[in-house]
């Protein structure tokens, strides 16, 4: 083995890599996606066990969430673009992607706000508003780390700590953000289309 | 023996990069895995002490009916803190202890993937732990049982702070749990010795990785559960109130789909103790390897489709039962597989019988007890009967007592004197494990006797007339035996520490990578990065096992600075540097920060909260904020 | 002095003996809830499973002991300390193929087919029940309903419920608060005792007795203080209670008595308590139209007795700490008198 010679022919911390960072990142993310399953278990769980209707509020209205969706999806795009961007070297992709990635998640966390006020119902009201609250309130609250994870990372693009061969603390944002809108899909799924479906 | 001797100035160099700052600062600071482990196994003994001495008083009471030593009160707060401290508090943390300690220097490597995780998992361990018994001087323990069935644990039924202590402190120890499984998954991948490849891993490493695995999926109900339990109480929801549409079985799902996963957490790993100590004390392999090791993941999986089996009386369906009655009955078959590899490992060996290997002989004995009453919780009607009564708790007692216990004193033995350099008394040893092992079987045998005379869980007091006096005696005096045989290890560590011979690298002549380092280990674990050419590097000579041969004396040193290789996940091939980090002070300060948001939540002080949230964010921000020395400096790459 | 001492040989000749029968076999005879004998179909058949789950437990640890030691003392360590037992490091997987996974196979293979027999045999009652019982769990009581048809023949009980022999009673259980689970072992497994759900059970006595039951789920304070009663009586014994319990709370005649009736009435013990034929509305305790009819009192925890019962009444939180019932603080002569009326409610 040529390393056993001079090991330090090999690259030290390289950025390619998947180094402990991602695999830590991955895992957290695998960890926090249970956390939704188990929450939306308790969803269908009580909404199976009920025997009232369910939701016992009516359909959930969708004029404002499906759009709100689609916001979450064009952000988790022009993630995917700044870190793209990074990786061929650009730091004005990087900067400007990450920039209206972040302003879409807060017109995002907007929007939840505002049908969160027009809601007839409270999380007090009954078992569904404690779940419907806590399940897309847990969700905001991804979204809100998310953007603290933007604004930070953000931060160090505008310092120019990152270059096209290390940026892992992007790739790591990027994929924490991606997993928030996936999980997003699975809530809107659960919480807004199913009761249209079933 | 291929121990190596490291030239003076290459072990001062490794020396000084790797070695712990002195003072506070190092105190507070330390990265270094094997000051960690140490202190999650000085933490977990002292939890184990705790949750004995609860037990203890439990035991007074008990010793004879209509006794009125303790108030019911009083009496339900400690037996669920007894419940929690043990099973939270001690029986994984430590595990994750000898892990800590072992993996680094099993797998060749010169210290976790995540140093600083590692340190924010004790940290948050150690923080978790003071913040449950916080509730102690306030007279507000935690009252509803480990398993705090929803809806007695509700506002309504438990206005105290009690139960909020129950829910905020395991949300904060799953955060330690959990980062410690991320860590050791992420060990795995990257960072073992060049051939430690996954058919030549210690038994034990299989066990604390399907654990983490298990961790990593289950945790997160028993944060879901504790999560929802607390916005119940303190904000007014309704999950488990079935007056408004939630359920109290919905605790009782997510609870049982983390603990039962949880049981094998907390034995798969002390599993893997025997399994690599057995070969040590009988003179050769173990028999079956690649059978224990496929037993040990199949249980980790199995695991988490047995949870129903703790619900056969709340009125399911019987199909549903019958199949997790089924799958309940299935997951024996590879604890049998594990029993027949160590009985054979025996019977094909030549025991000596030192007193790890008396320990694990007792274990194999308690194991199987342990196993056939849990098969007998699987049969559904007969579930009917024995569920809720002693005889569930004889049997939780030879799991986490039998298997975890008896599992830990052997690696303490065992591995004691690689941590500290100075052997254990041999005759001392042989007093704590008879005392433990008639004390366990005096005390905790008829426990199933009780239980099938149909004496509940959980009661503070019972009539003279139920037939239950004389074998609660027994019980009582049992424990108390098994208690002085703990206080017998305790001053056997302390006579070590004072009196004890010194060991040397490897006193036991073990085949594993841990022996090839001196006693205690130097803060860079091994000088020269060991190449591995088999299971039983420090065997090979003799065993003629494989053609390959682990290369210990002479290889890649780095000394460049705290380096050490990553390797690829399966076959180990290094093919990068890692850089580990320097000690720091955020993942302590991140432990304070959540304690002190704990403390808010607990008492309803806002403003505590939000100042701990607060730190929390600049704690984090601090810890990724990029590290000089993380980088490496152009010329070297 | 020789009673004594005449009590204390036969207490150390029954320690000893305890000693050496492993305890079990003396306990059994005088523990009321031992489930290893039934006396109903279910508690029967649950019973022979539990017994052949027993003892194939016990002779698997037994071989696996044996093994343990005799692996310890067959082949002594060798004498050189370095030495290793090498070869056929692949060897010995026979051990693991026949111990390890057939055997266990075929012993678990049949202890599924045992449970599923089991299963069947106890799900369902082997014909129809006679009577519906609905029990509901209270903290730390049991409410027992007979309900017919006709409204007004409901009776309301507590704690002690009476069957006939040799008919199946179906059981409809739910609570009125937090989970409890009952259970009267000898005559059939445990069902929880949930809220918000109506769990169904059924039990059956084959002969006639007084079997006695606990509440196995950990419900609070007075967890070990809730357990029933099963009273299984000849059919016509049993009607003669249900047509007894059916009436009202006759008026008393005897002077002392009727100053309790008053005394009852005006004191606080009228907002809990019902007595059918008074007019009281009270609902959250026991319903007392027929107290002296049981045979315990505080869910089994006092038997009952003019003189527990007074007890109970001056100092209920001395003797269940926690219990929702206050202590009652009346003059010596009005307990008296409420003690004999309660007395009359038989």
């Amino acid at each position: 083995m040529a390393t056993a010679a001079n090991p330090y022919l090999l690259p030290i911390n390289p950025a390619e890599r998947k180094n402990p960072g991602w695999w830590a990142m991955v895992l957290i993310i695998t960890t926090e996606a249970m956390l939704f399953a188990y929450l939306l278990f308790a969803y269908f769980y009580l909404g199976s066990m009920a025997n009232t209707p369910w939701p016992p509020s009516g359909r959930p209205e969708l004029k404002l969430v499906i759009p709100n969706t689609i916001i979450l999806i064009v952000s988790s795009g022009t993630m995917w673009w700044a870190e793209s961007g990074i990786r061929a070297g650009s730091q004005w992709r990087l900067r400007s992607g990450m920039l209206i990635t972040l302003l879409l998640g807060i017109v995002f966390l907007a929007i939840q706000g505002i049908e969160y006020s027009r809601k007839n119902f409270a999380m007090q009201s009954n078992a569904y508003g404690s779940l419907f609250f806590t399940i897309t309130g847990f969700h905001g609250a991804h979204v809100f780390v998310g953007l603290l994870f933007n604004v930070v990372v953000q931060l160090r693009a505008w310092l120019g700590h990152f270059t096209a061969e290390r940026h892992l603390a992007v790739t790591n944002a990027a994929m924490y953000w991606h997993f928030v809108d996936v999980v997003w899909l699975v809530v809107f799924t659960s919480l807004y289309l199913a009761p249209h479906v079933m | 023996m291929a121990t190596s001797t490291v030239p003076a100035p290459l072990g001062e160099r490794l020396t000084r990069i790797w070695e712990t700052a002195p003072g506070l600062y190092g105190v507070i600071a330390t990265v270094d895995h094997k000051i960690i482990g140490r202190r999650y196994l000085v933490t977990a003994m002292v939890f184990l002490v705790l949750g004995g001495i609860e037990a203890a008083m439990m035991r007074a009471q008990l010793a004879a009916p209509d006794m009125h030593l303790i108030s019911p009160e009083v009496y339900n707060q400690i037996f669920t803190m007894h419940g929690v401290t043990m099973i939270f508090w001690y029986a994984a943390p430590i595990l994750s202890g000898f892990s800590n300690y072992l993996w680094p220097l099993m797998l060749g490597a010169r210290d976790m993937a995540c140093p600083r995780a590692n340190a924010l998992s004790y940290w948050t361990f150690l923080m978790s732990g003071i913040f449950l018994y916080t509730s102690v001087p306030l007279g507000q323990m935690p009252d509803r049982g480990w398993f705090a069935y929803a809806p007695l644990t509700e506002l309504a039924y438990s206005p105290g702070l009690n139960m909020d202590f129950y829910a905020i402190g395991l949300t904060f120890l799953s955060v330690s749990t959990t980062v410690g499984a991320i860590n050791f998954i992420a060990t795995l991948f990257k960072t073992r010795a060049p051939g430690m490849s996954l058919n030549r891993l210690p038994i034990f490493v299989w066990g604390t990785l399907t654990t983490s695995f298990a961790i990593v999926f289950a945790m997160p109900a028993l944060t879901a559960s504790c999560a929802l339990l607390f916005l119940d109480r303190r904000v007014g929801t309704h999950f488990y109130d079935a007056a408004l549409g939630g359920s109290p079985l919905l605790w009782q799902h997510l609870f049982w789909s983390f603990g039962h996963p949880w049981v094998y957490i907390v034995v798969l790993p002390a599993m893997g103790i025997i399994s690599d100590l057995l070969p040590t004390f009988c003179r050769r392999p173990l028999v079956g390897y690649t059978f224990v090791a496929m037993a040990t993941v199949t249980t980790g999986i199995l695991g988490f489709g047995v949870w129903v089996h703790h619900m056969f009386a709340t009125g399911l369906p019987a199909t549903a039962m019958s199949f997790f009655a089924a799958a309940s009955m299935v997951i024996t078959i590879p604890s049998a597989v594990a029993v027949m590899s160590w009985l054979a490992t025996m019977w094909l060996g030549r025991p000596v019988f030192k007193t790890p290997m008396l320990f694990a002989a007792g274990f194999i004995v308690l194991f199987v007890i342990g196993g056939v009453s849990g098969v007998a919780t699987a049969a559904i009607p007969f579930d009917w009967q024995l569920t809720d009564t002693y005889f569930v708790v004889a049997h939780l007692h030879y799991v986490l007592i039998g298997i975890n216990v008896f599992a830990v004193m052997a690696g303490f033995y065992y591995w004691l004197p690689k941590i500290t350099g100075r052997m254990m008394s041999a005759s001392l040893g042989r007093w704590n494990f008879w005392l433990m092992f008639l004390g366990f079987g005096v005390g905790f045998f008829p426990m199933h006797t009780l239980g099938l005379l149909g004496m509940p869980r959980r009661i503070y007091t019972y009539h003279a007339g139920m037939g239950w006096g004389w074998q609660n005696l027994w019980v009582t005096v049992g424990a108390y035996v098994f208690a002085l045989g703990v206080a017998v290890f305790v001053y056997n560590v302390i006579w070590s520490l004072v009196r004890g011979e010194a060991a040397g690298p490897n006193p036991w002549d073990g085949p594993t990578l841990e022996w090839a380092t001196p006693s205690p280990p130097p803060p860079y674990n091994f000088a020269v990065i060991p190449t591995v050419g088999s299971r039983h590097p420090l065997w090979e000579g003799r065993l003629d096992e494989t053609e390959s041969r682990s290369q210990l004396a002479r290889g890649p040193v780095l000394d460049a600075g705290r380096d050490t290789f990553g390797t690829t996940p399966l076959d180990a091939e290094p093919d990068e540097i890692l850089r580990m980090p320097e000690d720091t002070v955020w993942p302590f300060l991140l432990s304070l920060s959540i304690l002190v948001i704990c403390y808010g939540l607990v008492t309803g002080v806002i403003w505590l909260g939000i100042a701990g949230a607060m730190a929390l964010l600049v704690t984090i921000a601090g810890w990724f904020w990029p590290q000089p020395s993380m980088t490496p400096a152009d010329g070297e790459v | 002095m020789t009673m004594a001492q005449g009590r204390s040989t036969r207490q150390l000749r029954r320690l000893v003996l305890a000693s050496v029968t492993g305890g079990f076999c003396t306990a059994c005879a005088d523990a009321p809830l031992n489930y290893m004998y039934g006396h109903g179909p279910a508690a029967s058949s649950i019973a022979r499973l539990g017994w052949w789950l027993v003892i194939v437990s016990a002779v698997v640890v037994a071989i696996v002991t044996i093994l343990v030691v005799a692996a310890a003392l067959r082949r002594p360590a060798a004498r050189e300390p370095m030495a290793l037992e090498g070869i056929g490091a692949h060897g010995g997987l026979s051990w693991i193929y026949i111990g390890g996974l057939l055997l266990p196979a075929l012993i678990l293979i049949l202890s599924f087919a045992l449970t599923l027999g089991s299963l069947h045999a106890t799900t369902r009652p082997p014909r129809d029940p006679v009577a519906t019982v609905q029990i509901i769990g209270h903290r730390w009581w049991w409410e027992v309903r007979y309900v017919d048809r006709d409204p007004t023949k409901t009776i309301v009980t507590a704690n002690e419920i009476h069957v006939p022999v040799g008919q199946p009673v179906r059981l409809e259980l739910t609570s009125a608060d937090v989970i409890h689970s009952f259970w009267v072992p000898q005559l059939a497994g445990k069902t929880d005792v949930i809220p918000g759900l109506t769990n169904v059970a059924w039990l059956q006595a084959d002969r006639a007795g007084v079997f006695r039951g606990a509440c196995t789920e950990y419900c609070g304070l007075q967890h070990a203080n809730m357990n029933p009663i099963v009273i299984a009586e000849p059919l016509m014994a049993f009607q003669t209670w249900v047509a007894a319990q059916r009436t009202d709370a006759a008026t008393p005649t005897d002077p002392d008595a009727a100053a309790g009736q008053l005394v009852f009435q005006k004191s606080t013990c009228a907002t809990c308590h019902a007595i059918r034929g008074l007019e009281t509305l009270g609902r959250v305790g026991p319903d007392l139209t027929h107290l002296a009819s049981r045979l315990t009192l505080a869910a089994g925890t006092l038997e009952n007795t003019r003189g527990n019962l007074a007890g109970w009444i001056a100092n209920t939180q001395a003797l269940k700490p926690g219990n929702d019932m206050p202590v009652m603080t009346l003059a010596p002569n009005d307990l008296q008198a409420l003690l004999a009326y309660l007395e009359t409610l038989k």
